[in-house]
């Protein structure tokens, strides 16, 4: 009795302690690259000099690890302790200043700079950059369909003639005369038969022409600036959040302001990397296109920026709901937790930005009746309690989970107000 | 368990009515109840086939054609090019699309009430109350609400003028240094800015002998002058109607006009309210001539002569003295003077006598009574001084004088408007001729302004710094909350300026506080919670000096008293002393006490309306010619060498002798489209008598003129059915004592109607064939106190402001298409001549069962799963089979493109008046809630519980991952309330204000037409008077 007592707590603790280290240790892999993404994508690139330095090997660079950890969380003190390694990197890059990110633990600084090491030189290995999950690929059955109909239709029609062949034969046998055959084109039943089939293919292909009329699936003005969204957020991974910064609190995901373009460009004056084209083919000179925001900017290469002389650019809009819809980007992208490419397709992977959803309210109603909320990991919903209860009983399918129709989304006020 | 006679009375009492037909089952209010729609509808003519219709084949045809065409155009337009256009520099803490809110200060005149600017994207687009300010909480009142539309408004001054020409601030400055001199005089309105005091001070210190002259259009002389005599100072004292278990007024309104009512309503509300478990309230005994929204809600109210009050205060006097009353020939009224005298001694202590009289005999009989009764130092508190009201009139009387006497030089106007409210306005007018130099400050071409050489425009308070200090010790600072619209610049600036100070106001300002406050940490704290109170609230009473009671006792023994018809000026509480005039919203707000807009009108009492308008309102016939017309008769008042033509109202509580006229109408055509046509100037009738200006006449002649004018009345609008004829199923009420005896008598009145279908516990499965469905997560509902509601309408312009709610103009309202959401009932019970009022909030019910959603054809409403009667405005296709299916009659058709809505502006051109055309200005459509929809014709709408500050409340707390709780939901009516008569929430929360406000007035509570089984999400509290004591058990 008494050995398997203490049997049983060898191994719960040997258990707990195991637990704790993967636990631990899963986190630590999972925040590197969030942090990375979140505090340093804007201006750096693991294999790629952009605002800052490359920063793959960052850690064989530097002569000690405190020096480094100082450096990241206050580079403007740590330069005044005349470090020579520091304060050439400085000049070196413009007399730009870091970001100090004075609330980085040593351990969330480990984790990035286990991300560094752990991202492969291009070239090596296929990049491993964010995997956005593509639409899912329903069954497509209508090939199958299709043929079965065909099939069934020959049969059907085969039975036809059979059976007018042996009426024909009957009435021989009984010896009615048989009536004049009348042309098929004449055939009343017939023309009446082909107008209500035309009638019914006109009228799906008007009405299915009329619901599309004011939607823009597709839609790609011509910007000010050619700006793409393919060497910002996708070459050069830059966290979504860091130019739309509303996106997170208020109905608008906003457009950055010029002040946020040149916090970058200030230091980024060219384009190097590959090339540009633009929808009809033209080839793309990126420098030019940031010779032109710094005209908005006011700005003056070599000259330190007065961000009192900036205009704004008047960017066309894309994605237009009418007055009468509220949206909100803040409920869908914080609180359900939806990624942008959900809506706005692989953004990271297009030029000039082009409407990819047809933003027609079917098209968000479907959504709502198929996405789920974070029903169990935020607070908000605990208030639904007979859910969780039906959840835990299995009178509600798990894996279905709560819907935003359950929850009453597709109710008409959850939008038109 | 009542004698019978008892009982007869207490029916009386029970039987409300909303109008002179319901009183009297006139034919023409049961057809106006049964009717489909108010209006006809256009007649198609019968027996003709349909091709032969009015509307026959051709025009179908061309409809068809017509539409054809129209789609094809569409099609083939080309979708319009919109711009993104994001800032060039983002300041960090500005998110697009998200609302902050600035505390800051409504300024108007002397009134000071601390508030919230909520701003939009750079616009301030609502006004709610700042909960950090003792004085006036959360609580609003409508011209508060109403004051952002102001800043918006299209008449305001866009630049200075020089002689009505456009000059730019440095010839203003130039022209200003050459003519300011000689005798100088500033004359303003009262202010309690402390930094405003220093600045003028300033000025006046570099203009030797130069004065500074204030005067207010509702003076509050007699009263301060009183006071000098009997506590040594020339001050109001603050007052705590919370503290007084009994409340005597003599004709103060001061829950609508008197001082300080947003204070004075929310103290009430303390005394007021009931708690089940103890039921216990204060008791509010009010003398009056002309129907106030104080006496509507008094418990027991005594009509008198205005030319009585003096008498009425020497009598009371006299009674709590334990001496004879004397002087009092109406013996009701007597009776009623020995009753409050005892009732008054009983509360020694926690006792409180106001009254509105201008005269200082009067207030000093009053002081004695407060003296008398204990209440000096407990509900009259002298340590902290209400600071609103300053001017003396004698001040300004002789200011007019001097003028005259060609002995001012300079004057200087900020605030007041002479011009206008001054009894004798033409002699002013007169006198301002004979000064060389004339400035005015106003931000409109006012009155004064009009007559004044140089204009230079103050900001609006939205768009000004400063501060207020509406009683002493108690600071409100105020901060702009948008970058000035116009060339106008703060007026203490120009004061500033011309006095050759080298700082401009925002540095004296700053200074100012920041030596007080410890800096600029301290001086951004004051201003983020915008307001500054003393840590501990001083109480205090002041030494008396009864010295001139004797002689003023004999000066009103001697007064004249009137024989024949007498003439009260009052103020309404939205137009206030002519502040609200030229507001739509607020001339659209009908008056609670007359639900008139758009005018003012002679108020006349039944009996007198008998005599001289040969109106019966007893009778069916008589009473439906007078109510369903809107035209009214004129009369016309003169009185003192003046006259005015009116039309004249029939209100009940209206003293037999006395007529009334409202103040503020009859303005300047360049203060706005809203004070065009609407109401007359009723100034010309006070008269500066002794040493204060009084408001009201002794001898006023009203004649008939045979003339009529329409007045654009709400009150029988809206009407809905009841079957059982004394809306006992719509409003209930009982008196203190019923209640005490018998505290479940509503819930047994419920549970007995509701018998047949299982009772109170099993109505809602019984009474329906339709199933019960689940409500998950979410209840909205909400609960209406009707013990704390007075009827002040806060609540109506806030929503109005908050839901983009149309103005539609006299015309419209006339025809009773005002699209009000929310609108207040008011109710009579008792006595014609002096009846008992109740005001019912009424909005949409929300009903779980609505039958509006059933009928209609599209499904454009239909009920969401927390609770919510929906409206979906793009789905509408105007049928308005809802709105006539609807029992509370609260749904609200867009008869007219009032918002500019349509593509097509011929929708607007004459059919929609100028005021409505206004609102639609590029200017003035700024005030508009983004979050809103703006509607367009031939929709309906209705409340939707502030939809889109749930659906925000619910997203703040999803965000921040946390179930919602009370404090992230206030729907605009319950936030501009100052009594908290509103409470609203979650009631599937226990833990929820709505929860518990239900669960703890079990007995109380009622819904309107329960019995229908509609089912609603609105639940009232009955209203319970405190009256004597008739059925002691």
């Amino acid at each position: 009795m008494q050995s398997t007592y203490r049997l049983t707590r060898y191994f719960v603790s040997t258990f707990i302690l195991f637990a704790g280290f993967f636990a631990g240790f899963t986190v630590k892999a999972q925040d590197g690259k969030t942090l990375f993404q979140t505090n340093c994508a804007s201006c750096h690139q693991v294999h790629k000099k952009l605002t800052g330095p490359a920063l793959a090997g960052v850690e064989e660079r530097w002569p000690n690890k405190k020096n480094l950890y100082a450096w990241i969380r206050n580079s403007a003190a740590f330069l005044k302790t005349g470090d020579a390694y520091a304060n050439n990197l400085y000049n070196e890059y413009n007399k730009v200043a870091m970001t100090a990110f004075p609330n980085l633990t040593d351990q969330e600084i480990d984790a990035m700079l286990a991300y560094i090491k752990s991202v492969p030189a291009p070239g090596a290995a296929a990049p491993g950059g964010a995997a956005v999950a593509a639409a899912a690929q329903e069954g497509d059955n209508s090939l199958l369909f299709g043929v079965l109909t065909l099939i069934l239709a020959v049969v059907a029609l085969t039975l036809l003639q059979v059976n007018s062949n042996l009426k024909k034969m009957a009435d021989e046998k009984e010896g009615i005369v048989p009536e004049k055959p009348v042309s098929f084109f004449r055939n009343k039943s017939n023309i009446a038969f082909l107008s209500i089939i035309l009638f019914l293919i006109g009228g799906y292909y008007t009405t299915k022409g009329a619901m599309n009329l004011g939607r823009s699936t597709d839609y790609q003005p011509e910007q000010p600036i050619y700006y793409s969204h393919k060497v910002h957020a996708g070459i050069n991974q830059i966290n979504c959040q860091y130019c739309h910064t509303g996106v997170y609190q208020g109905k608008q995901a906003t457009i950055p302001s010029v002040n946020v373009c040149m916090n970058c460009h200030q230091a980024i004056n060219e384009y190097k990397g590959e090339k540009l084209y633009s929808e009809d083919g033209k080839e793309i000179d990126g420098t030019n296109e940031i010779k032109k925001l710094y005209k908005y900017a006011g700005f003056v290469e070599g000259k330190p920026w007065d961000p009192s002389a900036a205009k704004p650019i008047e960017w066309v809009r894309i994605h237009n709901l009418p007055d009468h819809v509220y949206f909100n980007h803040a409920q869908h992208v914080n609180a359900g937790k939806v990624a942008c490419q959900t809506c706005h397709g692989e953004i990271q992977k297009m030029g000039e930005v082009k409407q990819f959803s047809n933003l027609s309210m079917g098209w968000c109603v479907n959504c709502h009746r198929e996405t789920k909320v974070q029903f169990k990991d935020n607070g908000f919903y605990s208030i639904y309690e007979k859910y969780h209860q039906d959840l835990k009983t299995g009178k509600l399918d798990s894996t279905r989970g709560i819907t935003v129709e359950k929850i009453g989304g597709t109710e008409c006020q959850k939008c038109h107000y | 368990m009542y004698p019978s006679g008892e009982l007869d009375y207490i029916m009386e009492q029970k039987k409300h009515w909303q109008s002179f037909g319901e009183l009297n089952q006139s034919a023409a209010y049961n057809k106006d109840v049964k009717d489909e729609f108010r209006e006809e509808l256009p007649a198609v003519e019968e027996n003709s086939g349909w091709l032969e219709a009015k509307a026959p084949r051709r025009d179908f045809l061309k409809y068809l054609g017509f539409s054809t065409a129209a789609a094809a155009a569409a099609a083939s337009c080309e979708i319009p090019v919109k711009k993104a256009i994001p800032l060039a520099n983002k300041p960090e803490e500005y998110v697009p699309g998200i609302a902050k809110f600035y505390a800051t200060t409504f300024v108007q005149d002397g009134d000071a009430v601390s508030i919230l600017a909520k701003v939009r994207d750079g616009r301030p687009i609502k006004i709610e109350g700042n909960d950090l300010s003792p004085i006036n909480g959360n609580g609003t009142s409508a011209r508060v609400q109403a004051s952002v539309l102001d800043l918006y408004d299209t008449a305001r001054l866009r630049f200075p003028l020089i002689n009505g020409q456009e000059a730019t601030f440095e010839a203003v400055d130039k022209e200003a240094a050459k003519a300011i001199g000689g005798n100088v005089v500033l004359l303003t309105s009262t202010i309690t800015s402390p930094t405003t005091r220093e600045a003028i001070n300033q000025f006046l210190a570099k203009n030797p002998g130069s004065r500074w002259v204030t005067y207010d259009a509702i003076s509050y002389s007699g009263m301060l002058l009183a006071n000098e005599s009997s506590f040594g100072k020339k001050a109001i004292p603050s007052y705590h109607f919370d503290k007084a278990r009994v409340i005597v007024s003599i004709q103060a309104d001061f829950l609508g006009t008197w001082l300080s009512p947003i204070e004075f309503a929310r103290q009430y509300a303390v005394g007021k309210k009931i708690n089940e478990k103890q039921p216990d309230m204060s008791r509010h005994i009010h003398f009056e001539s002309v129907p106030s929204l104080t006496g509507s809600n008094a418990d027991e109210k005594f009509l008198i002569r205005p030319s009585e009050t003096g008498a009425v205060a020497v009598a009371l006097l006299s009674a709590v003295n334990g001496q004879e009353v004397t002087g009092i020939a109406d013996a009701a009224v007597k009776k009623a003077i020995q009753k409050t005298a005892a009732a008054l001694l009983a509360s020694k202590g926690a006792a409180l006598v106001v009254c509105q009289s201008n005269d200082v005999n009067v207030q000093l009989v009053v002081n004695a009574i407060n003296q008398a009764v204990g209440a000096n130092g407990s509900t009259i508190n002298w340590a902290t001084t209400l600071q609103v009201r300053q001017g003396i009139d004698a001040d300004m009387a002789q200011l007019v004088a001097d003028m005259a006497a060609g002995k001012v030089d300079t004057l200087l106007v900020h605030g007041a408007n002479p011009a206008y409210t001054w009894p004798q306005a033409n002699a002013f007018r007169e006198a301002l001729k004979k000064v060389k130099t004339t400035i005015s400050f106003a931000g409109k071409l006012d009155e004064t302004a009009e007559l004044c050489r140089i204009v230079v425009p103050d900001h609006h308070f939205l768009e000004s710094w400063g501060d207020a200090e509406p009683k002493s010790g108690y600071y409100s600072f105020i901060q702009p909350t948008i970058y000035p619209l116009f060339k106008t610049r703060q007026w203490q600036d120009s004061l500033l300026k011309w006095a050759g100070a080298s700082s401009d106001y925002l540095t004296l300002l700053k200074n100012f506080w920041g030596a007080k406050l410890g800096g600029d940490t301290g001086w951004d704290k004051a201003l983020q919670e915008g307001v500054l109170n003393p840590a501990i609230a001083a109480v205090g009473g002041a030494s008396f000096n009864g010295a001139g009671v004797a002689a003023a006792v004999t000066a009103i023994s001697s007064s004249k008293r009137g024989s024949a018809v007498e003439l009260v000026l009052y103020e309404k509480i939205a137009i206030g002393a002519g502040q609200g005039t030229a507001n739509p919203w607020l001339q659209e707000l009908p008056d609670p006490v007359t639900r008139a807009t758009w005018d003012n009108y002679v108020i006349v009492s039944p009996a007198m309306a008998r005599k001289l308008l040969q109106i019966d309102l007893n009778n069916g016939g008589q009473a439906d010619a007078y109510e369903v017309n809107p035209p009214k008769k004129v009369v016309k008042v003169t009185c003192n060498g003046q006259s005015v033509e009116l039309p004249a109202l029939i209100i009940p509580g209206t003293h037999p002798d006395t007529i009334g006229i409202a103040l503020g109408y009859g303005r300047s055509e360049k203060l706005g489209k809203s004070v065009i046509g609407t109401g007359k100037n009723a100034y010309p009738f006070t008269a500066v008598e002794g040493t204060t200006v009084s408001r009201h006449q002794l001898n006023a002649e009203v004649s008939v003129t045979g003339a009529t004018y329409p007045v654009a009345l709400t009150q029988t609008h809206n009407r809905y059915d009841t079957e059982q004829g004394n809306r006992t199923e719509v409003m209930k009420e009982l008196t203190l004592a019923e209640y005490k005896h018998h505290p479940t008598e509503i819930r047994e009145e419920r549970q007995k109607e509701l018998e047949p279908w299982g009772g109170l516990e099993n109505f809602e499965k019984q009474g329906t064939i339709y199933p019960v469905y689940d409500r998950p997560g979410i209840r909205w509902g909400m609960s209406v106190d009707l013990n704390a509601c007075n009827g002040c309408g806060a609540c109506v312009v806030a929503c109005s402001a908050e839901n983009n709610v149309s103005v539609v103009g006299k015309p419209e309202v006339l025809r009773g298409h005002e699209m009000h959401w929310l609108r207040i009932d008011r109710y009579y019970s008792g006595d014609m001549d002096n009846p008992n009022v109740v005001f019912q909030p009424l909005m949409c019910q929300h009903c779980d069962n609505a039958p509006c959603e059933n009928v209609c054809p599209v499904a454009a409403t239909n009920h969401s799963s927390e609770g919510i009667n929906q409206m979906t405005y793009n789905r509408c296709i105007g049928t308005r089979y809802c709105a006539n299916n609807c029992p509370y009659k609260v749904r609200r058709f867009n008869w007219a493109d009032y918002t500019g809505a349509d593509s097509f502006g011929d929708n607007q051109r004459g059919i929609v008046n100028d005021v409505v055309m206004e609102m639609n200005d590029d200017l003035t459509r700024m005030v508009l809630n983004p979050d809103v929809t703006v509607r367009s014709r031939g929709v309906i709408e209705k409340c939707s519980f502030c939809i889109q500050r749930l659906q925000e409340s619910k997203l703040k707390a999803k965000k921040e991952s946390r179930p919602l709780s009370d404090s992230d939901i206030k729907v605009a009516c319950q936030q501009a309330c100052p009594t908290e008569a509103i409470v609203f929430g979650n009631a599937n929360d226990s833990h929820s204000a709505i929860s518990i406000s239900r669960k703890e007035n079990p007995n109380r509570q009622f819904y309107v037409l329960e019995q229908l089984h509609v089912l609603p999400n609105v639940t009232y509290l009955a209203k319970v008077r405190n009256i004597e004591e008739k059925t002691e058990a």
